[in-house]
């Protein structure tokens, strides 16, 4: 089951997208999630539909893959949208117990849930199709303005492709642990809430203790090769605009003036 | 000349309470001295707790001497402005292959270590491009190394110190958590690069199978170098190395026992090829 969680998992083929530089993908994918979260009618959000759809075909990556991601928040979306279903005020469809679900609430969960469902697909696309390394390098060069103001960037970044490289480990530990623990006769899975999260401490502190264990082996890793910081440091693959990074961002704007187009005046 | 000069090297580990009082010193090293010549194949053999890897650290520059001296390269390694290029000159690698792995896929593993001496875009590339091969794991380059095997892995941590250009690399229990055949495959990496390449090797471990290829073979227990020689010299002496709870190689073993229960057999067997010359010599 832990092995299902797709987020933030880069996943290798060769496709347009997977060489995009990663300064596009990023800006790209804010883009397409302020384009979200712009408009409440229909025609604005087809046309993100759209978009998503053929990203994910240019992408290259299986589908079935990317909807593997949702499964694991499936259940804030369903909160949210309730909340939004029973709590928005209007026109009253339905009402039991006290409680009124209003037309307004059932559209404004359906959007709600659309949005959750379109701005996790679409930032799966860019993890999915772009190794943490880019990721990082991208936001370092993104956010490089900012070291003016001593902001330390390339630390950030480096702490965050590190951490995006051991979620794979730790997950697998996780799993290891757990069967560990249930082949000793703990149970995971049934009792209430409270008994449940209960159940979980035994795992935590083993999982724990091996994160800093590992911290410590890769921090002793990282100075034996030489790592002391941004200072000095070249790039392996160095950013670079290419004539698909300039297409790709035209078609951003196209997109987003589509957008906005569709939502004023339609 | 001599690539690591080690002299009089002691290491206390200082076990402190809550309050930082000292409560207790363990001497993981004991006045070690060892000399180790460019080009040569060294392995430093012992049990667990042995100081074995603490020794290890201490060639890296991870760790500083309490007293005496390591030399790596001409250079002591408690100056300061020393650190980088004694680590680059001695590149290590370590247990857990899992661990020592930064990038998310292979060719960027490697390129790490070169990214971080400032070494140009070009010539990273063409320095990944001859570890991998150097290695034998070109062909994997592009895949994440949570898909490899544990030798596999290993061989890419290799790969990722050779980038570096060291003259020297050490290996500190690279094998201890693989399986028969990882290990395989990686000694027969390591060997290929002193053998073709010239690197010089030192390599920890508690394996007797890895070391008999080696050129020279030291001992350690509770810190001291108890034996140093040649593997020949070193397993002649079979009951001195079970006394140090270190078991030798089952055909070394062997040989062992038929020479005390009367075969006119040599000391210090070491391979199968070895003991049939021997044994045909004896008939």
């Amino acid at each position: 089951m832990i092995r299902e969680i797709t987020f933030g998992q880069y996943y290798q083929t060769d496709s347009a997208l997977h060489r995009l530089n990663p300064r596009v993908k990023l800006v790209g994918t804010m883009i397409y999630i302020i384009s979200l979260f712009l408009f409440k009618e229909a025609a604005p959000f087809a046309l993100a539909l759209v978009f998503l759809a053929a990203i994910i075909k240019l992408s290259h990556v299986p589908f079935k893959y990317m909807i593997r991601g949702l499964k694991a928040v499936i259940v804030l979306l369903l909160i949210t949208a309730v909340f939004n279903m029973f709590l928005t005020r209007g026109e009253a469809l339905v009402s039991f117990w006290g409680l009124t679900i209003t037309k307004e609430g059932v559209i404004a969960a359906v959007f709600i849930a659309l949005r959750l469902i379109f701005l996790i697909i679409g930032s799966s696309v860019m993890t999915l199709t772009t190794t943490p390394n880019q990721l990082t390098d991208g936001l370092e060069k993104l956010m490089g303005p900012l070291k003016v103001i001593k902001v330390p960037i390339h630390e950030i970044s480096m702490m965050m492709s590190i951490a995006l490289r051991f979620i794979p480990i730790l997950l697998e530990e996780t799993d290891k642990i757990m069967k560990a623990q249930m082949a000793r006769g703990a149970d995971f899975d049934s009792g209430n809430m409270i008994k449940k999260i209960k159940a979980m401490v035994p795992l935590l502190v083993p999982l724990f203790v091996s994160a800093f264990r590992r911290a410590n082996d890769l921090a002793m890793a990282m100075e034996a090769r030489c790592y002391q910081g941004g200072e000095g440091r070249t790039k392996m693959k160095p950013l670079k605009y290419g004539k698909s990074d300039v297409l790709a961002y035209v078609v951003l704007a196209v997109y987003l003036a589509g957008v906005i187009v569709l939502g004023k005046w339609l | 000349m001599n690539i690591i000069d080690v002299s009089k090297l002691v290491f206390e580990y200082i076990r402190r309470d809550d309050e930082g009082n000292v409560e207790g010193i363990t001497t993981a090293i004991d006045h070690v001295d060892m000399e180790i010549k460019q080009g040569d194949f060294v392995a430093v053999l012992g049990h667990n707790g042995s100081g074995k890897s603490t020794l290890a650290k201490h060639l890296n520059a991870i760790l500083y001497p309490s007293e005496g001296t390591v030399w790596v390269d001409g250079k002591d390694t408690q100056e300061e402005e020393n650190l980088i290029p004694i680590r680059k000159s001695a590149g290590m690698v370590f247990q857990n292959p899992d661990n020592q792995i930064i990038g998310q896929i292979v060719e960027e593993d490697v390129g790490f270590g070169p990214e971080n001496l400032g070494v140009e875009t070009k010539q990273i590339w063409e320095r990944v491009e001859e570890s991998l091969k150097a290695v034998g794991m070109y062909k994997y380059r592009k895949k994440s190394p949570n898909r490899l095997s544990g030798g596999q892995k290993q061989r890419v941590s290799i790969a990722g110190v050779l980038a570096m250009h060291p003259k020297c690399i050490i290996l500190d229990e690279p094998t201890a958590m693989l399986d028969p055949s990882g290990r395989k495959e990686v000694i027969r990496a390591v060997r290929a690069l002193n053998e073709v390449e010239g690197i010089t090797v030192i390599l920890i471990t508690h394996y007797m199978e890895e070391v008999i290829h080696a050129d020279k073979v030291y001992v350690m227990d509770k810190g001291r170098v108890e034996m140093q020689g040649t593997p020949k010299e070193i397993f002649a002496q079979v009951d001195k190395l079970r006394s140090l709870r270190l078991s030798v190689p089952q055909v070394t073993l062997l040989a062992h026992e038929l020479k005390k229960s009367g075969v006119a057999l040599p000391d210090g067997i070491l391979t199968t090829q070895e003991l049939i010359e021997e044994l045909k010599k004896v008939r």
